[in-house]
């Protein structure tokens, strides 16, 4: 598969390595080249110095035609926006926003796009681990029916995402 | 009217002073403090110190009864999502968005933002409007620029419409490339006849650009002038 990730921070070096070690195409984009020393030195994908959310850059980083798009920067709005573009503007079928205010991250499944919270993922795990109830809002949230059509949830699907019919 | 305005910049803080003295019901989120209690200070206690873009935040400010929201902050990505959070969980009815990168105003109203303003493309328009369309676009220059790739947009009264490109007269040095014709970019052949509107690539020494002009643009001074 061609997997472009948005954010080389600790999350995004981490799937952009194990991605490209299973051998799929990486391309991988930070506004910060610092954020590359992440990734180790046998990394083969592309990584690009670049802004996500801007149509020009990532065509030029190569987004064009990409199966997976991955929008993991630290700004949910960022996220928001780079998967909308890929959406809109590069027709990329499968996208997923991190989108820490759960608020907003129910809002945007809502309207065709996958979302994951570390909000409440992290506070449901720490629930877990004290024996307590979890929060009842899911972490993962697979798109359903909107504005941008249904787009599959990822990660082999069911097994991973929660939609929040179930 | 209530209007929401999110982002307490310079536009934002005009924006609700303005509104304000038309009578109109309105509040300001500013998520820097500081900026928010200095302008409360000024403009009386309106001002909701949180970041409009977290949706918690948005209805406690009253969102969902707003019937325009207007997110006018410096970042294109918090407009967009302020917008599409007021339009889509909250219902309202208008929403109004700054947007910075030209590029993204069909995205923006692609995406269900009602209105688009765009400070960026406003004074672009103005001085394209003084920009003369019949000059030379360097593209690119090669080496320490002894060589440069040079675009031309033929007009009306360039001598080189209607003639084969093979028969127009090059500088020592020149070449014409490749055409682009309606949006479709091809190698140029000799005996390819140019049109107006063409946009003709040329390669050459730098110092044949006026050559290049004289065969390319023309040099009616009358053909020259602004962009209308």
């Amino acid at each position: 598969m061609k997997i472009v990730i948005v954010g080389c921070g600790r999350v995004g070096a981490v799937l952009a390595e194990s991605y490209d070690a299973a051998g799929h195409e990486v391309i991988v984009l930070d506004v910060s080249t610092r954020a590359f020393d992440r990734l180790p030195a046998e990394f083969r994908g592309s990584a690009v110095r670049g802004d996500g959310t801007d149509e020009d850059t990532l065509r030029r980083a190569g987004a064009a035609g990409a199966d997976v798009f991955l929008a993991l920067t630290e700004g949910d709005n960022r996220n928001v926006m780079a998967t909308q573009v890929a959406i809109e503007k590069l027709e990329i079928g499968r996208v997923l926003a991190k989108i820490n205010d759960p608020v907003r991250a129910a809002a945007y499944a809502e309207l065709g796009i996958a979302t994951i919270c570390r909000t409440t993922m992290l506070a449901d795990a720490v629930s877990g681990f004290l024996g307590l109830p979890p929060s009842g809002i899911p972490s993962m949230i697979a798109p359903r029916d909107g504005h941008h059509g249904t787009h599959e949830p990822l990660g082999s699907a069911a097994g991973a995402a929660t939609s929040e019919e179930a | 009217m209530f209007v929401l305005v999110v982002g307490g910049g310079k536009v934002g803080y005009y924006l609700a002073k303005e509104l304000i003295e038309n009578g109109h019901e309105v509040v300001l989120m500013e998520k820097d403090r500081a900026r928010a209690d200095q302008i409360a200070d000024e403009i009386g206690s309106i001002v909701v110190a949180h970041d409009g873009c977290e949706g918690k935040y948005l209805g406690e400010a009253g969102c969902a009864r707003a019937d325009i929201v207007a997110a006018v902050t410096g970042d294109d990505e918090d407009n967009l999502v302020i917008c599409q959070m007021a339009k889509h969980h909250f219902d309202v009815r208008r929403t109004i968005a700054r947007v910075n990168n030209p590029k993204n105003e069909d995205l923006f109203r692609h995406l269900g933002v009602d209105e688009i303003i765009s400070p960026t493309r406003m004074i672009l328009g103005s001085i394209e409007q003084d920009i003369p369309v019949h000059e030379l676009l360097h593209l690119a220059a090669l080496g320490e620029g002894e060589l440069e790739i040079i675009e031309a947009q033929l007009q009306d009264g360039s001598p080189a419409v209607g003639r084969p490109a093979g028969d127009l007269a090059m500088p020592e040095g020149c070449s014409l490339f490749a055409v682009i014709r309606d949006g479709v970019a091809t190698p140029l052949r000799p005996d390819m006849t140019l049109r107006v509107g063409d946009k003709v690539i040329a390669i050459g020494p730098s110092e044949c650009e006026a050559l290049l002009h004289e065969q390319l643009i023309g040099d009616d001074p009358e053909a020259v002038g602004p962009r209308r």
